[in-house]
């Protein structure tokens, strides 16, 4: 699946099926710091990503 | 994973409360809890007209839209800070967003104004961008508040931001600083705006979410000065407590909250009223003779004189 990041901006290739769990768990992100989008949804920790799905993943710290 | 309070489909998870929502859910939940902040703390009510101070992130527009939303009386502030692409990209955020709901828009254009952008004024006082931004910022809502008759200003000031600013307080000692945490600072003097955060209650995941599943158009990007910040790295710590154990943050800044008010804080008001007296350059209230706006300024054109 393809799976967008910030800080700084990317794309990255990532085996699917997996869920939302463990590919922030695999990517070294803490789940309090951003939201995973599917499409223009947001989806929980324990929902399935397949592989053709395009995941972003959205930062939610602002610098204030 | 499914919604706690109806049969739909959950899009986030709250594990501070225990609980998940579905979109529906998730905004009465946002809603709801702006609605006990302003009520609980009697920030405003529907007779007062309200600025918001917005800069096109996820905190200011969903406070406005939610405020909005709740039948308050609100209008918008925009301070351009010329920091190139991403002022001009925020900015457009701004204009389109209140102009879609037909709210009123002040926009200050620090360059105009001021004849220099926040980095050549930070390069020019050597002080850090984001503490120089932050005076300039104070200084126009504050003034904008009082001279278009606004009762209340308003900011996007969510739980993550006041846990961080706290933790580096306290980190520093710094027991000053503490007296203006708190979610309300009265007018304490003529010339004050009563200044609320009535995002206080809502931790930055949560306020982001909404931004998302209501479409609210913000600038995701990040302030380019902001990058590296100290409160980024406080905040990120904060993740990590929160993520070992729930409810870290809420328990850290609504706790002292608690304390403050047992014991009889919010003396601010009485102790600013002593000490504070209208700057000698702008007429807005200070501790010292001259503001620290105007002396910051003034460094600034005393250093580009040649
Ligand atoms: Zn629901
Ligand atoms: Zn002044």
């Amino acid at each position: 699946m393809k799976v967008l990041l910030c800080h700084p901006s990317r794309e990255v290739d990532i085996m699917g099926p997996k869920r939302v769990k463990e590919l922030l768990r695999e990517l070294k992100l803490l789940p309090e710091a951003v939201l995973v989008i599917r499409g223009d949804e947001l989806v929980t920790e324990d929902d399935i990503l397949r592989q053709e799905d395009h995941i972003e993943i959205r930062p939610v710290m602002s610098g204030g | 994973m499914r919604c706690r309070k109806c049969p739909h489909k959950a899009v986030l998870e709250i594990p501070r409360h225990h609980t998940a929502f579905c979109k529906r859910c998730l905004t009465e939940f946002v809603c709801g809890q702006v609605e006990r902040a302003v009520k609980h703390d009697k920030m405003f009510t529907k007779a007062d007209r309200v600025l918001v101070a917005v800069s096109g992130g996820k905190d200011s527009l969903t406070l406005l839209d939610v405020l909005h939303t709740l039948g308050y009386h609100v209008a918008a502030l925009y301070v351009d800070l010329g920091i190139g692409d991403y002022s001009k990209r925020s900015k457009a955020k701004v204009e389109a967003f209140t102009s879609a709901r037909g709210l009123v828009l002040h926009v200050h254009e620090l360059k105009e104004d001021e004849g220099a952008g926040i980095n050549d004024l930070a390069n020019l006082i050597s002080r850090p961008a984001c503490s120089a931004c932050g005076t300039i910022k104070r200084h126009h809502f504050n003034r904008v508040a009082v001279e278009y008759g606004y009762s209340v200003l308003a900011t996007g000031h969510n739980l993550d931001d006041e846990a961080s600013r706290l933790l580096g307080n306290v980190l520093r000692w710094q027991t000053e600083y503490l007296d203006k945490q708190g979610p309300v600072l009265p007018a304490s003097v003529d010339g004050f705006a009563k200044k609320v955060k009535p995002l206080y209650r809502l931790a930055e995941r949560e306020i982001a979410a909404y931004a998302v599943v209501n479409k609210l158009d913000y600038i995701v990007e990040e302030c380019p000065n902001a990058v590296g910040a100290k409160m980024l790295l406080y905040k990120d710590v904060l993740n990590r407590l929160e993520a070992e154990s729930p409810g870290t943050k809420q328990a850290f800044y609504w706790g002292f909250l608690a304390k403050q008010e047992a014991e009889g804080g919010r003396t601010m008001a009485e102790s600013d009223q002593a000490m504070l007296r209208p700057c000698v350059a702008c007429g807005q209230p200070t501790t010292a003779e001259t503001c620290n706006y105007c002396k910051m300024m003034a460094r600034a054109i005393a250093t580009k004189a040649p």
